[in-house]
């Protein structure tokens, strides 16, 4: 689904260049359920917007899906994150001027989407994360759990086969952020694969496999014995 | 994609209103300047006979010789003398040809209870009717027949129509002029060319409409004097016939020459005319001659006031001011929503689809500005007695096409404006937007 070979995204100013990423790889199949942990200023979300086609790489390659993706132009990198992408970001990114409906039908406008297909995409994927009574709601008129939920509806609603989840959890309470997680594991259960970024052991864990990064590298868990054991204790811990 | 893009621009206008104002009453204000001030200028620079102007020539001969000439930039007079005009009536070398001139006749009303009263006129020949598309309400004009007759024939207008005949058809009647009797032989329809090329020496481009029109030959029969400019470069002498027969110019030619190998042609006779004219001892000078056509003619006749111009040029300064300050309101809309356009482009927006956003939501700007626009225009137009002339400023008038134009200015003008905003708009990186946030 997601496959990256040796791929490299630098910064460059006049006087310094810098990596975000060097000689990165990952592989992603499709189904799975992925979770990206590392230090701040790894390079986690620089990969997670790569991987969304939100930010071009300098080197390497990249296929999405079996698309090589580094030669399309903007409006086929477009196209693709409307119909086989959906974004879930910690600060939610709702549109504050849109009401909730409003808000998830963002991407099937952009899908060129009939009114009624529309309507019952939204409906459905509302029932979903169970705001369909919320669908008149401004986003601050919600929760935070309750806009995380919002931005799921729209990511699901235009049916992606890959959602890149940044820290999703990140602004939410223990209980709320559970709740998210719990919606995580039931889109991935219905066949969804699922990237999330996370700084939290314990999220990281309920995930099917780990993929850890410093510095701009993927590296093997092993070789990093704290976070090893942190993720065991979390795997201990967490309900069963 | 466009009704949706519409209704989140008015949303996105109704959360900041005084934003919005501010931009709406800039362009307004240009919007309106720029059309009060075009609306004297369209009416001053119109093309009175479009579908003919290129084919509608005055020659211009120069009997005067190059001292005069220097005065005047080496031109010729811009009027004919009768000799001259005579001479090329003769040669008859356009399609069609006319000489005219102003007369200012008195029409004595059959009705005794009406007083005689002075009627702008014109005395030309027949061929004026067809050569200028005179529309007629009843019969026509008089036929080359009649000029040679030096018939007691007339032609009238709608008003005097309505004055005299009580909008009856007069064609074959009879009218009193100057205490003499003309058989109508035609009704004009409401013709009023603006400017009214066809004497824009007497007229200065704007007079009323001239009412009795009678044959050439039978105004100069009857010594029926010019109501016009005469001039003289020297004393013609005294009387009538030493008068016409003199260097004073005071008359008008016109020529209908279809093709411009036809104005070419005529050309070269005029040069040829004038350097006949010189052997045979009438002129001590090279030829000097011109020919324009209608729309050259006006221009050389700068029937276009010089007010006009710098006022219009002043106003679309103006607006240019204005739209650069809503270019500077615009852009600071615009990037204040940058996160949102991160998220739109997250989501699946292309460039394309956010400068399609952002331009219908200046469109939409422009619109309300342009609505404005034309409320201020109308007040304008009430203003424009104050900077032109009352015979200039009565031209001003807000018609439907200028109702649309001002509507198509300022939705164009605003669109033009947001190219930079939106520009910049369309270049917000949705990662580092996203990463931020």
């Amino acid at each position: 689904m997601l496959k990256m070979t040796h791929l490299s995204k630098v910064y460059r100013t006049e006087v310094v260049e810098t990596y975000a990423l060097r000689d990165f790889n990952i592989n992603v199949s499709e189904g799975e359920f992925v979770a990206v942990t590392g230090p701040s200023g790894s390079g986690k979300t620089t990969f997670l917007t790569i991987a969304g086609l939100l930010e071009t790489f300098t080197g390497g390659q990249y296929h999405l899906d079996g698309v090589e993706v580094s030669n399309l132009n903007d409006n086929e990198r477009s196209r693709i994150r409307n119909e086989k992408i959906g974004f879930i970001f910690q600060a939610f990114n709702l549109i504050p001027d849109l009401n909730v409906f409003d808000n998830v039908e963002v991407p099937l406008r952009y899908r060129g989407m009939k009114a009624p297909e529309r309507k019952e995409r939204i409906m459905n994927a509302l029932e979903r994360v169970g705001l369909a009574s919320r669908s008149k709601h401004y986003p601050a008129e919600l929760s935070g759990g309750q806009q995380q939920r919002v931005a799921i509806a729209r990511a699901l609603a235009g049916s992606p086969r890959l959602l890149l989840a940044d820290e999703p959890t990140g602004n939410l309470d223990t209980q709320m952020a559970r709740g998210v997680m719990e919606l995580l594991e039931e889109i991935h259960r219905e066949g969804a694969t699922i990237v999330m970024v996370t700084h939290d052991p314990e999220l990281a864990a309920r995930a099917q496999r780990n993929v850890h990064i410093i510095d701009g590298q993927v590296v093997d868990l092993a070789e990093d014995p704290r976070f090893h054991q942190a993720v065991h204790a979390a795997r201990a811990n967490s309900p069963a | 994609m466009f009704a949706y893009y519409l209704q989140l621009g008015l949303r996105s206008l109704r959360k900041n209103p005084l934003l919005t104002a501010l931009m709406v009453m800039a362009i307004g204000c240009g919007v309106a300047a720029s059309m009060t001030t075009y609306s004297v200028f369209r009416a001053t620079s119109n093309n009175p006979i479009p579908h003919k102007s290129s084919q509608l020539f005055v020659p211009q001969i120069d009997n005067w010789g190059p001292e005069d000439a220097a005065q005047n930039k080496g031109e010729p007079p811009s009027a004919m003398s009768y000799t001259d005009a005579i001479n090329l009536m003769r040669d008859h070398r356009g399609k069609r040809q006319t000489v005219l001139y102003p007369v200012d006749l008195s029409v004595v009303p059959q009705d005794p209870g009406m007083l005689p009263f002075r009627q702008n006129s014109y005395a030309w020949y027949a061929d004026t009717f067809a050569m200028f598309d005179i529309p007629f309400l009843y019969g026509g004009g008089w036929t080359a027949g009649d000029d040679e007759a030096h018939a007691a024939v007339a032609v009238i207008g709608r008003e005097l129509n309505e004055k005299m005949f009580h909008g009856a058809n007069s064609v074959g009647r009879e009218i009193n002029l100057n205490g003499r009797s003309y058989r109508i032989t035609g009704v004009i329809d409401t013709w009023k060319p603006e400017p009214t090329f066809f004497d824009p020496v007497n007229t200065n481009g704007f007079d009323d409409a001239s009412e009795v029109f009678i044959p050439f030959t039978r105004a100069v029969e009857l010594k029926i004097g010019s109501n016009g400019n005469n001039n003289c470069n020297k004393d013609p002498g005294p009387g009538w016939d030493s008068w016409i027969h003199s260097e004073c110019v005071w008359l008008q030619y016109w020529t209908e020459l279809p093709s411009t190998a036809d104005a070419e042609a005529y050309r070269q006779y005029l040069n040829g005319y004038s350097a006949e004219q010189q052997r045979a001892g009438r002129f001590h000078w090279a030829p000097n001659v011109r020919l324009r056509n209608v729309t050259e003619w006006l221009d050389y006749q700068k029937v276009v006031p010089q007010e006009a111009k710098v006022s219009l040029l002043v106003s679309v300064g103006f607006l240019l001011i204005c739209l650069v300050n809503t270019v500077g309101l615009l852009l600071a809309k615009f990037m204040k929503r940058a996160p949102e356009i991160g998220v739109r482009r997250a989501l699946g927006a292309s460039r394309k689809e956010i400068y399609m956003q952002f331009l219908i939501e200046a469109g939409a700007i422009g619109l309300a500005g342009g609505v404005l626009g034309l409320l201020l225009t109308g007040l304008g137009m009430l203003g424009v007695t104050l900077v032109f002339e009352p015979d200039i400023a009565k031209l001003a008038t807000l018609d439907t096409s200028l109702v649309l134009l001002t509507l198509l200015v300022s939705v164009l003008s605003t669109v033009v404006a947001a190219f930079y905003p939106t520009w910049r708009a369309a270049q917000v990186q949705p990662a580092w937007q996203l990463k931020s946030n």
